[in-house]
């Protein structure tokens, strides 16, 4: 079983906080990390190795100190990693950065399996996944929470629905987005750590790829940012007044312009 | 925390084991402590980790280069795993007091049969020494070998012994000389399932509970006779040599848990208003968390240099050894009591953690070889010193 | 390509530093410069007070063609506002009600009709429902082979409908569902996709949709549009939107269509498994509602088991409320249970000692307790001083009017 887990650099989201008075995000101090869901695909993979024999490889999209994420996936046990870095990048929606994925995995041939994280925690999108399936034409699970069976032609998973969950049989090679339910990702070994600190990155740029220069970065991006502001918050500790009547028709209020209901 | 300079194999080693403290180790804490049931599910993860390896050789599974010990490497990963739960902690630590007999004497052979697993971490080693009626007294062992033919046949009662039920390998102290005395003992490894090995019911402890503690009950049990370790009259150079290691590690331990209760501490009076203002802005409470600091780093230094003297490969060690345990575990009970008294009421109850390790802190002072008894080791070595000096 | 900095206009202010999400702005020489990280994402443009930042939207590719013929239509040809009617046996989403709420506005804003698609196994009664609920027209695949989701036949259908009839837009609900197969069909028409939109709009001059959403954990939002390509395609974050208001025996057009032939199956479901009792991780929920000794009773949390449900969440307990027997342990949040990191915590009778307020690492804290001087308050984002046997009921209900 060879496998490619897509990783993603990010932001550390949780610790990004605005700034009450500039309404700004304050960066300060936040790191970036592997994608949290993304350390769930890498997980699967190296247990699929470990149960199954083959190769696991990472592969990411972004900017060079996107090489951090990859080294980190290999001292969780990824054989090799490979980043697709280049200014043509840029920009790139899900559409443009599912293209380009796509254009690295081929290269990455041959392989059986393909693991992503269900979402990333700054773009919390979830449509590269299935947008690389797409690309490649492949069989495309989403939210699995277990691989059941693995044959050399196909896998049974158990794909998690609102209510419950499916069991499907799906070809191969085939592209899993997985949820955290799937595993318990491990710390990192030592000897994972000491390989990767000397571990050399592959950087592919544009020119390494069999790629449309359209369909790259920013022109080959359908959507566009036009906007970015900072939701309006209130100040802690708004008392809710009157009779219990008023009191739950303004908490609904409040927690719908939050989102929540 | 000072810089001590760590190299970054250490610095790593050090790093792994913190990660594994906060991510696996402090979310099932507080569950094992009140259950008492032992953390698989963390050893698994330290076997996965590479723990294990830190102080077993390269050549067999481990990380130790030949001619080097790799204690520091083990006081390094016991003390960040104290920091979150000492009674965890144990449960890895103890692995090392029982495989550190194989590492030191055990044959070629024997090595290679038991040593890999050992650092894989498959499975646990354990110590066996202590007696009902032979605590600090080890020369009162009453357990029997007997040789008949190509085996040995244990009798006897081994008691509180830690990975005790857990353990796959045993390194067994028993008399095959009784005539003797201390010179009649050998050293055995013994694999849980020989017949005529079991086991006493788990012991209810003070502190370190998610540890197992257990009787060893030897009833006409036959060992082979290639699992004597060393040959016979070695067991109490065996066991000796062997504490004389892994006492730095006790201290380790005891750094770990004063460590995690000056956080404790800290953080709490950063936190606890009183008369209208955080009690850390109180010179008395200052001045008490200004002591655990003091000493709780001291102690650290002393551990740090007392493991790495060890590994540096100075011959004689015994007194360093005692007086490193018993400064550091002077040092964890002072220091828990003082944070649990600095929590007051709170400090108290068992919902938070620092009356746990005042609890845990205890059997720092008490096991591998009481803090008396460890006087008595450095008070000897003194007087030999300095007769030696005339 | 970074995003550009005019050094004329530039007063070195440093506001774009701060707003940049990936650090690649920094200050040289009083001047703005861009480093190798800038994702183009245009956060800065807006926090520059001089106009300086522009995102260079110049190289875009024009229209990108083979084989994107949908995507290629641009904003000329392509018309009508389309809802993604998802069905789960056979009955419909209520998402899509929310869908057909917020389509019904922006349809009439457009001029052009609402239209839902529909792929499912004996469809009578979503069609009725969907006629009344405001669709204009729904193109319906009924086929026994749909009657669950199934991401190739779903896509290949759903691609070559929109081949067909060139909507200018389609809105799916962020439901595991929509969220799959969503990015699949934009992949196939080389069509943008914004997901988990929580607010859209129609944009007066230029009639592109306007789609807003969270980013970076909900810390910013922001609006994006597709203007080259069609259709416009969102997913939409259920529970947000006013449903739409069924008017019943209202009729719509309907038009029947049948499922592509020699669609390659490289997925087939086996079995189905529903476990209605399974119960969400108080750790992992986006919504905990806990209670604590002030509930009074252990049977009172059966009515925070009704507003946790009714809120997609799970219910938690205070020690007290556990050490009592009220509630057991795996669902205790504070020092000795375990941390929690919902959107919204409901601390329902909590007093709020520190201990327990260690484990709650929410957005959002609502607090309601009788004791006005209870420590929760001070803590809590929204405060309501009231007896929980009466707030908490009024809650529920309000929840169930306001959802109709």
């Amino acid at each position: 079983m060879n496998v490619i887990v897509c990783v993603k650099q990010v932001p550390d989201t949780t610790e990004v906080k605005i700034n009450p008075e500039t309404n700004t995000l304050m960066r300060e101090g936040v790191q970036s990390i592997v994608n949290p869901f993304d350390l769930y695909a890498i997980e699967e993979g190296v247990r699929l190795k470990e149960k199954h024999g083959g190769t696991v490889k990472a592969l990411s999209m972004g900017p060079p100190q996107a090489k951090e994420a990859l080294v980190e996936a290999v001292s969780l046990g990824v054989d090799d990693a490979f980043l697709l870095s280049d200014r043509a990048f840029a920009g790139a929606d899900t559409l443009a950065t599912s293209y380009t994925l796509a254009q690295g995995i081929r290269r990455l041939a041959p392989f059986d399996l393909i693991l992503c994280g269900r979402q990333a925690i700054d773009g919390d999108t979830g449509q590269v996944g299935p947008g690389i399936a797409e690309q490649l034409g492949l069989a495309h699970v989403s939210l699995v929470r277990k691989i059941r069976e693995v044959h050399p032609d196909r896998l049974v998973v158990e794909r998690m629905t609102d209510d419950g969950f499916e069991v499907l049989e799906c070809r191969l090679p085939a592209v899993l987005t997985v949820v955290k339910e799937i595993n318990e990702p491990r710390v990192p070994s030592i000897r994972g750590k000491l390989r990767a600190k000397s571990y050399q990155v592959t950087v592919w740029t544009a020119a390494d790829l069999v790629a449309e220069s359209e369909r790259l970065g920013l022109k080959g991006s359908p959507t566009q940012v036009v906007r970015i502001f900072t939701p309006k918050r209130r100040g802690r500790g708004e008392l809710l007044e009157g009779k219990p009547e008023e009191q739950a028709a303004a908490l609904f209020d409040r927690l719908r312009e939050a989102g929540v209901v | 925390m000072m810089n001590y300079f760590l190299t970054d194999e250490q610095q790593m080693i050090r790093d792994v084991a913190r990660e594994i403290a906060e991510k696996v180790i402090a979310p099932v804490s507080a569950e094992h402590e009140e259950t008492e049931e032992f953390a698989w599910e963390v050893m698994e993860a330290c076997a996965q980790a590479d723990l294990f390896r830190v102080s077993i050789p390269e050549a067999y599974g481990g990380m130790v280069p030949p001619g080097q010990v790799g204690i520091f490497n083990q006081c390094l990963v016991v003390e960040e795993l104290s920091r979150v739960d000492a009674a965890i902690a144990v449960s890895y630590a103890a692995s090392a007091l029982g495989f550190f007999p194989i590492v030191l004497f055990g044959s070629e052979e024997q090595k290679r049969k038991y040593l890999p697993a050992l650092a894989d971490g498959k499975v646990l080693a354990a110590f066996a020494l202590t007696e009902a009626n032979a605590g600090s007294d080890a020369g009162g062992i009453r357990t029997r070998a007997v040789r008949d033919g190509n085996h040995y046949v244990l009798n006897g009662t081994k008691q509180w012994i830690t990975n005790g039920g857990e353990a796959e390998v045993y390194t067994v102290i028993a008399l095959t000389d009784p005539a003797r005395g201390s010179r009649g003992a050998s050293a055995f490894i013994v694999e849980k399932g020989t017949p005529g090995f079991s086991f006493g019911k788990k012991e209810k402890k003070m502190g370190i509970r998610a540890s197992a503690t257990r009787e060893l009950i030897f009833d006409n049990c036959r060992v082979p006779v290639g699992n004597l370790l060393g040959r016979e009259g070695l067991g109490f150079v065996v066991a000796m040599k062997t504490l004389d290691r892994t006492r730095p590690g006790i201290g380790a331990q005891a750094v770990g848990i004063a460590q995690g209760a000056l956080d404790d501490a800290v953080n709490y009076a950063r936190k606890r208003v009183q008369f209208g203002k955080p009690i850390i802005t109180q010179q008395a409470v200052q001045h008490i968390l200004a002591d655990m600091a003091i000493q709780t780093e001291a102690a650290r230094a002393f551990v740090y240099a007392v493991a790495r003297s060890i590994d540096a490969g100075v011959e004689d060690f015994s007194k360093e050894s005692a007086m490193v345990k018993t400064f550091a575990s002077d040092v964890a009970m002072r220091v828990t009591t003082d944070a649990v008294q600095i929590f007051g009421g709170y400090g108290y109850m068992r919902e938070y953690p620092v009356e746990k390790r005042m609890r845990d802190a205890k059997i720092t002072q008490i096991y591998e070889g009481t803090n008396q008894i460890q006087r008595n080791i450095i008070g000897l070595a003194l007087a030999k010193e300095y007769a030696a000096k005339k | 390509m970074p995003v550009d900095i005019d050094k004329e206009k530039c007063i070195g202010c440093g506001a774009c530093v701060y707003s940049c999400p990936f650090g690649a702005l920094e200050l040289l020489s009083e001047k703005a410069e861009v480093k190798e990280a800038c994702n183009l994402c245009g956060a800065c443009t807006s926090s520059c007070p001089v106009e300086a930042i522009t995102v260079p939207r110049e190289e875009r590719a024009p229209e990108s063609a083979e084989p994107g013929q949908a995507a290629a239509a641009a904003a000329s040809g392509a018309r009508d506002l389309w809802v993604f009617a998802e069905q789960r046996d056979g009955r419909v989403a209520e998402v899509v009600f929310e869908l057909l709420g917020e389509g019904r506005k922006l349809a009439d804003k457009l001029g052009q009709k609402l239209v839902a698609v529909l792929l499912g196994s004996g469809t009578g009664d979503a069609v009725a429902e969907l006629s009344a609920r405001g669709a204009d027209r729904i193109h319906v695949f009924d086929d026994p082979r749909l009657a669950r989701f199934a991401d190739d036949l779903y896509t290949s259908a759903l691609v070559d409908l929109i081949k067909r009839e060139r909507p200018a837009a389609v809105l799916y609900g962020a439901t595991a569902i929509g969220r799959t197969l969503a990015p699949r069909v934009a992949a196939r028409l080389r069509t943008g996709l914004t997901a988990d939109c929580t607010g859209l709009d129609i944009d007066p001059e230029t009639k592109n949709l306007l789609q807003t959403r969270p980013a970076f954990g909900g810390n910013i939002m922001a609006t994006i549009i597709c203007p080259d390509h069609r259709p416009q395609m969102a997913t939409v974050r259920p529970n947000i939107l006013e449903k739409a208001t069924p008017v019943p025996g209202r009729q719509a057009e309907v038009i029947r269509h049948q499922v592509p032939e020699g669609v390659d199956l490289l997925s087939r479901i086996l079995e189905v498994v529903e476990t209605p009792g399974e119960e969400i991780n108080i750790a992992e929920a986006d919504v905990v509602v806990s209670g604590g000794r002030g509930m009074g009773d252990p049977k009172h949390f059966a009515m925070l088991e009704e507003l946790a449900h009714l809120l997609g969440g799970a219910v938690g307990a205070s020690r007290a409320a556990v050490d009592a027997g009220w509630y057991p342990y795996s669902h205790q949040v504070g020092q000795t249970g375990k941390t929690v990191a919902p959107k919204v915590y409901l601390a329902c009778g909590i007093s709020g000692a520190v201990q327990h307020l260690i484990g709650v690492q929410a957005e959002i804290v609502v607090a309601i307790n009788r004791d006005a001087n209870a420590p929760i308050f001070e803590v809590a984002t929204y405060g309501i001083v009231g007896n929980v046997h009466d707030v908490v009921p009024a809650l529920i209900a309000e929840i169930k009017r306001r959802r109709g």
